[in-house]
């Protein structure tokens, strides 16, 4: 066996985004060994690009929210195909979650009467999003960040994870390397939490940084996990489309929350066409009325520029599709209008808006303030993940196996609502946290086998061997994926194509058999690639798997040879799961009945 | 489409030299655009750190024809390109390989701080009542991106090499977003003085202009700790009371 180094500790947590963060503090906080993997340095992670704000009914800045209404909010937005329970426990416990990070330093902008300010966004009834302008995330991860070393947990930066270890079905740790020294690391575990955040990199266009790989969805598939609604990514509506370097990175929500609105290229406001019938009594009828909501009038009704995200990506890709685009194929987002409203508009903008507004004066040459953004929808958020238990965050295959966060699925459904990760993470993050700690408690004795480790290396060390060659380069082999991906299973998909993406797939899964980096171990990004490759490949194919699958529209998942919401069909979600023979099995699973308390609340709140 | 030439430093510890290579420019190409094509299609293995690409992150940091900046939000259209684009890595810090440093000591000295320490809360929630007035000062320090540009740029570090002694603009600026908190009951201003070195800084305002987040670092940070620190150490009437008083 090669060399490699042993770490042990009793809760392993891979990922170090807010759900990552948020878990190490609680598991510590109980009193066990915490390890703490980072793909990047600590809080480089992609909560820090999170922009809006976090999603809690505190009822700062309208009395008339609760729980209650968060929680029938988040199934609505979800098309009811959420893990009722997590919706529940999310909507009731997200309060006191942000709550406790003023007492661990964040700063969140005000309200008048000096507490912690909320802003709208789309699908939520009232204002609830807590934000600090548009760099919520950054404040998020700062304040989980800056707490957590004072705890005690053992943090390894930029060190990746290659292969989870098991021992008979519990998990018992994971294979990794150094990214720095390319050293190989064993950490043998008596829990894993999974907190590694999106999929993003499988497409062509999207917000999200090249760590985005799948790779907790991919590692905990390989290791018997189920993966539930992987048919579900998010296409935010508003990414920047121009110019070609930037295209994909977000333009946050926020801005139209602030009452910015999106108008194709004859100047129409082509949002207040078509409302989904679930939203037609809480959309105004005219830009005046969506206006007078903007600004806190509580008789308004919510602009339709405020629906949720899946509806206005796809607005915007029927706009593009008929003609009626901006220039450079996406549409208008205009903030500069609400001059007509405010006096000093521009002062107004930069202080809600700093970053949008350093954003594209810096990157695109556009002066928010005066002129309007061209946006586009981009790959940004997957609501399908890991399966796990509601209430522990336990996966539901692998004893000693959980997921927080983004790389987990249940409680977004069909349709993530903004604002509803930050708290997403908070809440489940603490829970695996709590959980996993329990469990290394509780399940103490484990081994790891000699031979998980030597198999293990010798996959991790293949593709440095190989010469990249013309064919199976990582980088060449990665934008195909992203190419196929995008083509195929994208936004707007249908049987033809998604079969032709499986294909596809299984042929460049094939090369990438041989696929080769070539160079040495330190620092070697192609290597890096190569090996993340691997999960890409897979979350890809789960993806297409569920899309082909799901033969109506729903939520984010858009079937242009099924246009229709079919009543049956949102009665189940999609589980997929390794077979015994190593093929990617799907199967439909009845969502549980949901209690009557909570049947009886999404009745009431309509 | 323009073609540029990039002189990118391409070594390890043991030392290294500038590579050139030709890149086919698209349009608003930053510099992290230029070297992630470099990467791509010419040198699989050349060592860079990028997250974000949105001048969120901190991470792409370098030095650009010898300017500390993020590649990320470099335009290539805002530089010479008749002449050759010179990239490098942060000299400040040990370099690991090509454009990627070892800046793990920032992550020590912020460990070495006092944490942030609040008063119990003031209300029923559990929370405290805080103006926006108040909150907005230690606000600017919290847009801080941890890039470590104004640690590179800083002379005691870069040219002094004072990395025992002194924790550098980023660590000032992170203990004021403490000290300023309007509900933080710590005290770090005899650390500042004793273990923190802020007496190196001599206010040449080097961090404030190469701070891409715009943080106004030596003025609204740097100053006012000195000025705590010489309220608490050096203001002979307080000396001479707590002399009289035996303090």
């Amino acid at each position: 066996m090669a060399d490699h180094k042993v770490v042990e500790h009793d809760v392993l947590v891979i990922g170090a985004g807010g759900a990552g963060l948020r878990a190490a503090i609680e598991a510590a906080s109980a009193g066990v060994s915490v390890g703490l993997i980072c793909k990047s340095l600590l809080g480089k992670a992609h909560t820090v690009m999170a922009e809006g704000g976090v999603a809690a009914a505190l009822a700062n800045a309208d009395e008339r929210d609760s729980w209650k209404v968060h929680f029938a909010d988040t199934m609505r937005g979800g098309q009811y195909l959420n893990n009722w329970r997590m919706a529940e426990l999310h909507a009731k416990e997200a309060p006191d979650r942000v709550r406790e990070l003023e007492g661990w330093g964040a700063l969140m902008d005000r309200t008048p009467d000096g507490k912690m300010n909320q802003r709208n966004f789309g699908g939520h009834a009232y204002p609830r999003l807590a934000h600090v302008g548009d760099r919520t995330g950054l404040e998020m991860i700062r304040t989980l960040q800056d707490h957590s070393i004072h705890q005690d947990i053992d943090v390894h930066m930029e060190v990746t994870v290659h292969k989870l270890f098991k021992d008979g079905d519990r998990v018992a740790g994971a294979f990794a390397y150094d990214r720095g020294t390319g050293e190989f690391m064993v950490f043998k575990a008596k829990a894993v939490v999974m907190a590694t955040g999106g999929i993003g990199r499988a497409f062509l266009v999207t917000s999200n940084s090249w760590e985005y790989t799948g790779d907790g969805h991919a590692l905990a598939y390989h290791a018997g996990a189920e993966l539930v609604d992987m048919e579900f990514i998010q296409f935010h509506p508003t990414g920047m489309v121009w110019p070609p370097s930037v295209r994909g990175i977000l333009v946050t929500e926020g801005v139209r929350g602030e009452g910015g609105i999106l108008k194709n290229s004859e100047g129409k406001r082509f949002m207040f066409d078509d409302i989904p019938p679930l939203y037609q009594g809480s959309t105004a009828d005219t830009p005046e009325e969506g206006w007078r909501y903007v600004i806190g009038d509580r008789d308004a009704r919510r602009p339709p520029e405020l629906l949720t995200r899946d509806h206005v990506a796809r607005k915007i890709t029927k706009e593009v599709k008929e003609g009626r685009g901006s220039p450079h194929g996406g549409a208008f987002l205009d903030i500069a209008w609400i001059k007509e409203h405010i006096k000093d508009s521009e002062a107004h903008i930069k202080k809600k808006l700093p970053s949008m507004y350093h954003q594209f004066k810096e990157l695109a040459g556009i002066d928010i303030t005066k002129e309007p953004m061209e946006v586009g929808p981009t790959t940004h958020y997957v609501m399908g993940g890991i399966k796990v238990d509601g209430d522990t965050q336990m996966a539901t295959t692998v004893p000693g196996l959980f997921a927080a966060g983004e790389c987990a699925g249940g409680l977004h459904g069909a349709n993530r609502l903004g604002g509803n990760s930050l708290s997403d993470l908070l809440v489940f993050g603490k829970r695996a946290g709590e959980y996993a700690a329990k469990f290394a408690q509780e399940n103490p004795s484990f081994t790891v086998s000699d031979d998980q480790i030597a198999v293990a290396e010798a996959e991790a060390i293949a593709p440095l061997s190989r010469d990249p060659g013309a064919d199976v380069g990582p980088y060449r082999l990665q934008a195909e994926l992203q190419k196929l991906m995008q083509d195929k299973a994208g936004i707007a998909r249908e049987e033809e194509g998604l079969k032709e993406a499986h294909e596809e797939l299984l042929q460049l899964k094939a090369r990438a058999e041989v696929m080769g980096s070539g160079g040495s171990r330190d620092y070697n990004p192609g290597w890096h690639t190569a090996l993340d490759l691997h999960n890409l490949m897979t979350v890809a194919e789960a993806v297409v798997v569920a899309a082909e699958a799901r033969q109506e529209s729903r939520g984010a998942h858009s079937r242009i040879d099924h246009l229709e919401k079919k009543k049956e069909w949102g009665t189940f979600n999609h589980v997929i799961k390794k077979g015994s023979g190593g093929e990617m099995e799907i199967r439909r699973e009845p969502i549980p009945e949901i209690r009557q308390e909570l049947k009886d609340i999404i009745e009431e709140q309509g | 489409m323009k073609t540029a030439t990039f002189k990118v430093w391409r070594g390890n510890s043991d030392g290294g030299d500038f590579q050139s290579y030709e890149v086919e420019l698209d349009h608003g190409y930053v510099v992290l655009d230029a070297i992630h094509q470099i990467q791509a299609e010419q040198a699989n293995d050349m060592a860079v750190r990028w997250n974000c690409k949105a001048g969120k992150c901190g991470s792409c940091s370098a030095e650009v024809n010898g300017q500390p900046r993020l590649m990320c939000m470099t335009r290539c259209d805002d530089l010479d390109l008749d002449k050759p684009v010179t990239v490098e890595p942060m000299r400040t810090f040990p370099v690991i390989k090509d454009l990627v440093t070892d800046v793990s000591w920032n992550y020590e000295v912020k460990a070495s701080i006092a944490k942030f320490a609040p008063k119990p809360s003031d209300q029923d929630d559990g929370t405290w009542y805080m103006e926006q007035y108040d909150v907005e000062r230690p606000q600017e320090f919290r847009k801080c991106i941890e890039c470590f540009l104004c640690q590179d740029v800083c002379h005691v570090l870069r040219d002094h090499h004072m990395h025992d002694e002194f924790a550098g603009p980023r660590h000032f600026v992170y203990t004021a977003n403490m000290e300023m908190n309007p509900i933080d009951v710590g005290d770090r201003v005899v650390s500042l003085r004793d273990e923190l070195g802020l007496g190196y800084c001599n206010i040449t305002k080097c961090c404030t202009k190469v701070c891409p987040e715009g943080i106004a670092i030596t003025d609204n940070a740097i100053i006012p700790l000195k000025e705590r620190v010489v309220d608490r150490s050096y203001d002979p009437i307080a000396a001479l009371i707590s002399m009289v008083k035996g303090g």
